[in-house]
């Protein structure tokens, strides 16, 4: 199939073969359908085995495929009435993010999210779903009305990270997402955040705080990417695979680490192979039982336990100060 | 003759090493030569003057110490969480490793000095970072250590001052150091929305998820002269737009221009100038 990756090639290839044994039955006078067969089941198990056993460069690999499903994929999916707002009201509107007003199931929200492209074109238009200061905050623009109307937030997590370059940091970079990252840990209605692709770092963070944070099964979320955690590290980017194993960064990783609150299942070999529906479905379920859990909640049980979420997050150990000579002290 | 060749170029390999006792002769660390102007002077007068170059106002590198010393009243800093240690929870390669050898080397046992302390009689809970140590970056107890400082803050009702130094996230913690960017961020807003005071000064460097978390999270915003200060790093931004950048890109003075500082302030002048600010945040001020 066109779109394939590295690693499912031997499942390409046993399909290829399958296709040539039908043609070849309905061509020639032979009669291969028990062939056909084995085969088909023999598919089938490899594709178990396959998909079951994804290392996780596999995975980030699927996260970047150019036909995975974007935030505009799912919006018209999950939420009905959706209107998109546009600007920062400061300097410009980043395509790099969408944010509008919808409705979920009835009742009013907000949804933000990055945006990237599926082709050239559209990704020129998109920067690639990596955003400018003025991306991040129109959405904090957003975040704010929606805590005046008292609408639940929902952000699509999907970038390689904010757009490293002049104009950006010029206008800002570092601020917006800190910014953006401050007000979001005080923001008094209910946030819940999706990766549904890559999260790449801090431009991911600056729509990523929030009372939940949930993850579809294929999507990665890192410090930095695997290539530039190799170049980093190994000084060299071809170790990138190696990097994607000694990061952690797939969402099994992140629910160990406590990071994520819930894995949203993706179809075999990732959404993109999923009928859009069906994948929509499996996240407005996750999403309807997060707001079940977070909407009976007042605002400062709301505030009180992002704040309690984020301060327990990190490992360290305490040692007895009588070990600590060596430290000069004032 | 070849012969005579051969012991020409055995003699070349011997080099002169300096008896420890020659090395003794001028004790170490008398004069520094300036890394701005690179004039030489006494280590002594440089120390006095918080290492700003008496010539060309270069500003060195401080350790955390140093700095609490040139800043506190003597005897006034209670340092805090000085015991709390990494460890390595993805199991990172030689990451402890490092740990050790840079715990050895900076006499720290962590990229942050925290505590609480008088400047001219203002009390303030501050996090002083140090680039001496794994670059400055921030691993989980970076980030616990400045949660932890911003909390005291709360408490005492007291303004919160930060010095950030450093290079980033800690890579080899990966999400782990991501996310201490949120902690800190999230402690800073409680702090933030009970009407505390937070004061960041950007010293050189400053950069990644430390320039886009609490180093711009201040009420005042500002930095030393000459401060690397910037979200991504000056190569990434010149692969990704193909273009060379200013010279003075991403310093203190860079963005100042760029209206993302309060001010751009000597060290010289640094304490007399915070002194100012903590003065005006007297809750109804200090009436004469």
């Amino acid at each position: 199939m066109i779109g394939d990756l590295e690693f499912e090639r031997p499942i390409t290839d046993l399909r290829k073969k399958i296709d040539e044994l039908k043609e070849l039955t309905k061509t020639a006078d032979v009669d291969l359908t028990a062939e056909i067969q084995k085969l088909e089941k023999r598919l089938e198990n490899l594709q178990d085995d396959i998909y079951k056993n994804m290392k996780p460069w596999d995975r980030v690999q699927v996260a970047r495929h150019p036909n995975r499903p974007t935030t505009l994929d799912y919006i018209p999916q999950v939420f009905s009435d959706f209107l998109e707002l546009h600007g920062d009201r400061y300097f410009g509107d980043d395509e790099a993010i969408v944010a509008g007003i919808a409705t979920f199931e009835g009742i009013p929200v907000t949804v933000i999210g990055h945006q990237r492209g599926k082709d050239t074109k559209e990704n020129i238009r998109r920067n690639f779903g990596m955003p400018h200061p003025e991306g991040y905050r129109k959405a904090l623009r957003l975040m704010k009305q929606a805590e005046k109307f008292g609408r639940p937030v929902i952000c699509f997590i999907d970038t390689k990270g904010a757009f490293p370059g002049k104009a950006a940091e010029e206008r800002g970079q570092s601020e917006a997402i800190a910014k953006n990252i401050f007000e979001m840990a005080g923001l008094k209605v209910p946030i819940i955040c999706i990766v549904i692709g890559e999260g790449g770092s801090g431009g991911a963070l600056a729509l990523g705080v929030g009372d939940r944070i949930l993850m579809l099964e294929n999507s990665t979320y890192s410090v930095i990417s695997p290539e530039g955690a190799a170049a980093l590290l190994w000084k060299d980017a071809s170790q990138a695979k190696r990097a994607a194993e000694t990061m952690k960064i797939t969402a099994q990783d992140l629910l160990g680490l406590g990071i994520v609150d819930e894995i949203i299942p993706e179809a075999k070999g990732g959404a993109h192979k999923n009928d859009l529906k069906d994948q929509a479905t499996a996240i407005k379920d996750s999403l309807k039982h997060s707001l079940n859990e977070l909407l009976p909640l007042s605002t400062s049980e709301i505030v009180e336990q992002r704040y309690t979420k984020y301060k327990k997050i990190g490992k360290y150990e305490i040692e007895e100060e009588r070990n600590l000579d060596r430290i000069k002290s004032v | 003759m070849l012969k005579d060749l051969f012991t020409k170029n055995k003699k070349k390999k011997y080099a002169t090493i300096p008896s420890d006792r020659d090395q003794q002769d001028v004790p170490e660390g008398l004069m520094t030569k300036c890394s701005g102007c690179k004039k030489i002077m006494y280590t002594k007068e440089l120390q006095k003057n918080n290492k700003v170059c008496l010539h060309c106002g270069y500003h060195h590198q401080m350790t955390a110490y140093e700095r609490i010393e040139s800043l506190f009243e003597p005897g006034s800093f209670i340092e805090i969480d000085r015991n709390m240690l990494s460890v390595n929870p993805l199991g990172f390669p030689e990451y402890l490793e490092k740990l050790e050898k840079d715990k050895q080397k900076a006499s720290m046992n962590e990229a942050v000095v925290t505590g609480t302390g008088k400047i001219e009689g203002y009390d303030v809970s501050v996090a002083i970072m140090d680039s001496h140590f794994r670059m400055g970056s921030m691993g989980s107890v970076v980030g616990e250590k400045i949660t932890r400082a911003i909390e005291k803050a709360g408490e005492l009702r007291i303004p919160f001052i930060i010095f950030t130094a450093s290079g980033g996230a800690r890579m080899q913690e990966g999400i782990l150091s991501l996310m201490q960017m949120a902690k800190t961020s999230a402690a800073l807003k409680m702090f933030s929305e009970n009407g505390g005071l937070i004061i960041s000064i950007m010293t050189h460097p400053t950069t990644g998820g430390v320039s886009a978390s609490f180093a711009s999270l201040g009420d005042i915003n500002l930095a030393e002269p000459g401060a690397l200060i910037g979200f991504a790093g000056r190569r990434i931004i010149e692969q990704t737009i193909h273009e060379e950048l200013p010279e003075d890109f991403q310093t203190a003075e860079f963005l100042l221009k760029h209206g993302q500082l309060d001010a751009v302030i000597s060290r010289t002048e640094l304490k007399e100038k915070l002194v100012n600010i903590l003065k005006i945040h007297v809750p109804g001020g200090e009436w004469v």
